[in-house]
């Protein structure tokens, strides 16, 4: 049977295209003449989008069985579907968590290591990738391959960020992290402008595994950049309740909302409200990791508060080595768009991973939510990439739909070696996805 | 309890036998791919089955394997008390009127085949004083509908009888429990177009294990589905002529 023409999108529901998704149990059936893999579909631009819609993309999300785990080393190997929100149902209760989590665990393994995820951790732990010991991976070919460090390690290295164009990934082994406890012991403090807040994440980072920043990117002048820093760690026995946190029942966004209800007034409030949460004097206690670890997964299609137009996330690393405070000339083009985006992330990186085109290296994280307004937020992603490319820094391809081709090209120099492995495991080039065609130039 | 089931490497049976593993129930795995069988197994384990997950040959399309299958089952766990049946074929009736083969197939594997089995499984728990017997049927055995006429045929035939074996044998200590799932997001619904009202096979699985308990004899999964077959069973001739549901 073949599966029917639908439409398909990432979470930001821009762009949208016709398209063909085969889910199966089966990957390595499936998986034969796909041209894209695809897990829940969470990247938010492009990524996980066929370039051409007669081909069809394999959905993964239903391949998620456990293989094997071994409580003593913590090593789990599973079918690339299993998602993170299984993973943390089954493993904080025997003291294991993942190595690194994103901001949704609504998302699979395959896909993690695709987009080689980062968390809130990666100063101390680094991306997804660090921590995969090996995959099974079905290439161009058709041929279905072990990698790992040892065996095709060129390979293996492309894959890991590789968005899915080296192959497709059936199965992943990664090793879980020992955690003391299910639980975090968190704290949260109030900065009252850009420099204090960069300040107290990087201070936070060097005596804390977990840290975040929230920024609020609607206000100007003195307050630019306002906001709070959020960090914490796996709470000790000791500080812990006794029994494991429960599962969080989630509100769920019924119905798209109207395009103007995000809009630079509603965002202006929300984020002075937001601001006002946390209080003058710092916070601290032990908390449930899903709401420290996935905030937004609370509430269930929130990509739907945006209404049909959708928002494209963007997120670039600025590295501080040119400037020190690149990060205000970014806020301040943001700013000048007026309460452009109502959800802004900003994280300190560490070492640059060892996947190919992996996107962490050591700077300024900042990931924001941006309604889709046509040539206008085409306009301001330009101008952000401009920044960018001007400090040494790039963007995150798992969030990325209208980054320009040339302006990626001049972001990573890292591209040759990657083509380079493309040349030689897909010389005909049958793996790739919309966002291949618009950034690395693959035929449509 | 202990399980034995046919049908938990995909699906449905994936996500029951999964949601049984992690109370801490003992299973068993029937079904017709070993390797299939042997990631199911270890996959269960993960999720907290308490004692290895063992495995045995069993096919729906071959009746002769039933038989071994069941005795295999009853070694691993000293006696099952709970079969589990998930397994069985589904195609459209497009698909079905174009192929006579698969017609035979479907026909066999979802009503006489799974029939046989259950009465092979109704003898060796009776012969022990009783247990439970947990079949999916559907949705579909409740009407003759357009797009489903063979399949629904099938599953009409398999929820009369284990109806009938409820009525029969429960004062023997014989629980029997249908599962009618409506449409439910599956590998084997994969390529159809989602209706309304579709569900995740983690809900119709937390239905079933609650259907399992109490020994509830007909359990709808989604529920809503109750309310949906009320009406289609109410809608005139005429009117099932001209829709295409």
């Amino acid at each position: 049977m073949q599966a029917a023409m639908k439409e398909l999108s990432g979470w930001g529901r821009h762009p949208v295209v016709r398209g063909v998704e085969r889910l199966s149990e089966d990957l390595m059936t499936a998986s034969e003449g796909v041209c894209l893999t695809r897990g829940l579909g969470r990247s938010y631009g492009d990524a996980s989008l066929p370039a051409d819609a007669t081909r069809p993309v394999l959905g993964t999300r239903l391949a998620d069985r456990i293989l094997a785990f071994d409580p003593q080393t913590g090593v789990l190997r599973a079918e690339a579907g299993l998602s993170m929100e299984r993973i943390n149902a089954l493993f904080p209760a025997r003291g294991y968590a993942a190595p690194v989590s994103p901001g949704t665990q609504f998302v699979t393994l395959g896909g993690m290591v695709a987009s080689d995820v980062h968390g809130k951790n990666h100063h101390v732990a680094g991306s997804f990738g660090e921590h995969v010991r090996g995959l099974r991976l079905r290439v161009a070919d058709g041929r279905v391959l072990e990698v790992g460090a040892e065996s095709e390690p060129e390979l293996f290295l492309a894959t890991l960020g590789g968005m899915g164009l080296t192959g497709h990934i059936l199965e992943v082994e990664v090793e879980l992290e020992r955690i003391p406890s299910p639980w975090i012991l968190a704290e949260r403090e109030r900065a009252r402008d850009l420099d204090a807040l960069v300040e107290a994440l990087r201070a936070a980072s060097r005596q804390w595994p977990f840290t975040v920043a929230w920024a609020d990117t609607a206000v100007r002048g003195s307050q630019m950049g306002r906001g709070f820093l959020t960090r914490g760690r796996w709470a000790e026995p000791g500080e812990a309740p006794a029994q494991p946190p429960s599962r969080r029942r989630r509100f769920d966004v019924p119905v798209d909302l109207p395009g103007w209800v995000i809009a630079p007034w509603s965002i202006r409030i929300f984020n002075a409200l937001w601001y006002r949460r946390q209080g003058v004097r710092p916070w601290r206690g032990v908390v449930h990791p899903e709401p420290f670890f996935y905030p937004l997964d609370a509430v269930g299609h929130w990509n739907r508060l945006y209404g049909r137009r959708g928002f494209a996330q963007y997120q670039c690393v600025l590295p501080l080595d040119r400037d020190s405070r690149i990060y205000r000339r970014f806020f301040d083009v943001l700013t000048r768009h007026g309460g452009a985006s109502p959800v802004s992330v900003i994280k300190d990186c560490g070492a640059e991973g060892r996947g190919t085109l992996s996107f962490p290296k050591p700077g300024i994280s900042i990931a924001l939510d941006l309604p889709m307004r046509g040539a206008r937020t085409q306009a301001l992603v330009d101008a952000l990439n401009e920044i960018a490319i001007d400090a040494g820094g790039r963007i995150y391809l798992t969030k990325d739909a209208l980054t320009r081709r040339e302006h990626f090209a001049a972001m990573e120099p890292r591209l040759a070696r990657f083509d380079e492995v493309r040349r030689k495991w897909d010389p005909e080039r049958r793996l790739k996805s919309a966002q291949s065609v618009r950034l690395l130039g693959d035929a449509p | 309890m202990k399980i034995a089931v046919l049908g938990a490497t995909r699906g449905m049976g994936r996500a029951l036998a999964r949601k049984l593993a992690q109370r801490g129930e003992r299973l068993f795995l029937l079904g017709r791919n070993p390797l299939e069988l042997e990631r199911s197994a270890r996959d269960l384990e993960a999720h907290g089955a308490p004692v290895e997950v063992g495995t045995a040959h069993c096919d729906l399309l071959d009746p002769d394997s039933f038989e071994p299958a069941l005795e295999a089952a009853d070694r691993a766990l000293s006696g099952f008390d709970t079969l589990i049946v998930t397994a069985g074929l589904f195609a459209t009736q497009d698909a079905l009127e174009a192929d006579s083969a698969a017609r035979a197939r479907l026909l066999s594997a979802d009503f006489s085949h799974t029939v046989q089995l259950c009465e092979l499984a109704r003898e060796r728990l009776l012969a022990r004083g009783g247990g439970t017997l947990c079949v999916f049927s559907s949705v579909a055995g409740e009407r003759g509908r357009k797009p489903v006429i063979l399949y629904g045929a099938a599953k009409a035939g398999l929820s009369h009888y284990l109806e009938g074996l409820d009525h029969k044998f429960r004062a023997h200590g014989l629980r029997v429990v249908t599962v009618k799932p409506g449409f439910v997001k599956t590998g084997m619904t994969a390529d159809l177009e989602p209706p309304p009202f579709a569900g995740e096979p983690d809900a119709v699985a937390d239905i079933v294990v609650r259907a399992l308990d109490r020994g509830t004899p007909v359990v709808y999964a989604p529920r809503i589905w109750r309310l949906i077959m009320l009406v289609i069973r109410a809608l005139p001739r005429a009117a099932m002529r001209r829709i295409a549901f």
